[in-house]
């Protein structure tokens, strides 16, 4: 099941030079951009691990793409975001979110119902990745 | 000199018969005059004082990128061009400045796509211990893509006395960096003349991955005047006559005294000079007409430490001073702004200047 995650997630995958023109757009109206990856796609995980600093003092995209393909690299199983955050008083917010990378194989969801009292029932979303420990998700092994 | 340096680069002949001629000839002025390079060039003669050979270089780059840029449109392989640089030259000959107008020049002709200059000395590029050197020139290489790297004094990256030093990490990453990521940045390395040698002889992979040596000379006496009337202009002063006169005997004196640092000197000798002049208006005291706040008279410049020590000396000085034992004799002459420093104690001994 592919996932649809930030910006751009109903579009089929950004390529390079997108990706770049989108970082660049980022970089234009001075937001700091940051990288993070995870296994664990649940869509309520705000816990993503980061991917060396922010960069807030760039000119150009070359050298955050520079960061994203060591990313790849040294995740090549995982998902990767790139963020846009936007420091400005009043916003202060992450403004531009998207994926950059997503695993060879996404088994995706199984919603889970739990019978309560009163015939209430609850709704759990449970990634398969999660049946696994973590850094094993995803076949890291290549 | 700009019309005649144009030829070089425009063809003479406007009639020529391949001119404009789609696929088979292309309009080499139109394009030269579309890149808008031309003003830009212009204004490098106009606020930069003599320099001729670097000019002379930067318009063939500058024809080099055109012509590269109408092949590719033309569907010829080329190869992009490597514009890696190294100035050197003494103090105050315009390293930095003409460094600043080259990422603006090569912003202008698409080589780079952002055209700002980051300037870096070893104190950015070169951590305190293990593991600090490569995050720390990553950071400012990060920082330069799209734009000009200018590396001041490179030659402190290498220090064989120390083994231990972390420089020539800094030094494999930028030259890792040169190599594979040309389309990101430019790089420029600066300083002395003799210690940038033994520098790209100790590195000779440097060496190699620069194609663009640039010499930058001293400048002459007159070009330290047109200097000095270049800055002043920009600040609305101006020296009357008799003030010119004793400008040109103070830098004459100046030149060959030691810690002499070119275009940097003159600007602080203006700098001393607005000082007396403020000085003087105030201890009038009155009125003061607009003329007078803008005008610097001999006096301003007469009352310089140059003149004063020569008198005290007893008029011994000849064309040069040998006895340059490290005494500045107007001790804030070789100080520049933040990345321009130049302190008078790294100074590589320089034999007394006979001119």
């Amino acid at each position: 099941m592919r996932i649809t995650q930030g910006t751009f997630s109903y579009l089929p995958d950004l390529t390079d030079e997108q990706i770049r023109a989108q970082i660049q757009y980022c970089i234009e109206r001075d937001w700091a951009v940051s990288i993070e990856f995870t296994d664990d796609p649940h869509p309520r995980n705000a816990f993503w691990d980061m991917w060396a600093m922010p960069m807030f003092d760039l000119k150009d995209a070359a050298g955050i793409m520079g960061e994203v393909q060591a990313c790849r690299r040294a995740k090549p199983n995982t998902y990767i975001k790139v963020n846009g955050y936007d420091r400005r008083y009043t916003r202060q917010t992450v403004a531009l979110s998207f994926l950059v990378q997503r695993p060879k194989v996404e088994p995706g969801f199984r919603l889970d119902r739990q019978e309560s009292n009163d015939r209430v029932v609850r709704y759990t979303l449970h990634s398969y990745a999660t049946d696994r420990p973590a850094g094993e998700r995803y076949g890291d092994v290549e | 000199m700009t019309s005649s340096n144009q030829l070089d680069i425009v063809p003479s002949n406007p009639s020529d018969p391949s001119h404009g001629v789609g696929s088979v000839g292309v309009d080499l002025t139109a394009a030269y005059r579309d890149s808008n390079i031309d003003s830009l060039l212009d204004e490098l003669d106009r606020e930069l004082v003599g320099l001729a050979p670097v000019k002379m270089r930067i318009r063939e780059i500058a024809a080099l990128l055109l012509v590269a840029r109408l092949r590719e449109a033309k569907g010829l392989t080329t190869e992009r061009p490597t514009l890696h640089m190294s100035f050197t030259g003494r103090p105050g000959t315009g390293k930095t400045t003409v460094a600043l107008r080259i990422a603006k020049i090569l912003h202008q002709l698409g080589y780079i796509r952002k055209g700002h200059l980051v300037v870096a000395t070893r104190d950015d590029l070169v951590g305190q211990y293990v593991g600090h050197t490569a995050p720390k020139t990553k950071e400012v290489l990060k920082r330069a893509m799209g734009g000009v790297l200018f590396i001041d004094e490179a030659y402190y990256l290498y220090r064989p006395e120390n083994e231990r030093d972390y420089g020539p990490e800094a030094i494999e990453m930028l030259l890792q960096i040169m190599e594979t990521q040309r389309d990101d940045l430019v790089v420029v390395l600066a300083g002395y003349q003799e210690r940038m040698e033994t520098f790209f002889h100790s590195n000779p992979g440097f060496h190699s991955r620069i194609a663009h040596h640039l010499d930058f000379p001293d400048y002459q006496l007159d070009e330290l005047m047109a200097i000095g009337d270049l800055m002043l202009g920009q600040q609305q002063y101006a020296l009357d006559a008799d003030a010119r006169r004793v400008f040109a005997q103070y830098l004459e004196r100046r030149m060959h005294q030691p810690h002499f640092a070119n275009a940097r000197s003159v600007r602080n000798a203006i700098d001393r000079a607005k000082l007396r002049q403020a000085n003087r208006l105030v201890r009038q005291g009155g009125t003061v007409a607009r003329d007078e706040l803008a005008r610097i008279d001999a006096e301003d410049i007469r009352q310089s430490r140059v003149f004063a020590e020569e008198e005290s000396a007893g008029r011994r000085v000849g064309g040069s001073r040998s006895d340059s034992n490290g005494h500045a004799p107007e001790r804030d002459v070789a100080k520049g702004p933040p990345g321009t420093v130049d302190p008078p104690a790294r100074r590589p001994a320089d034999p007394p200047r006979s001119r």
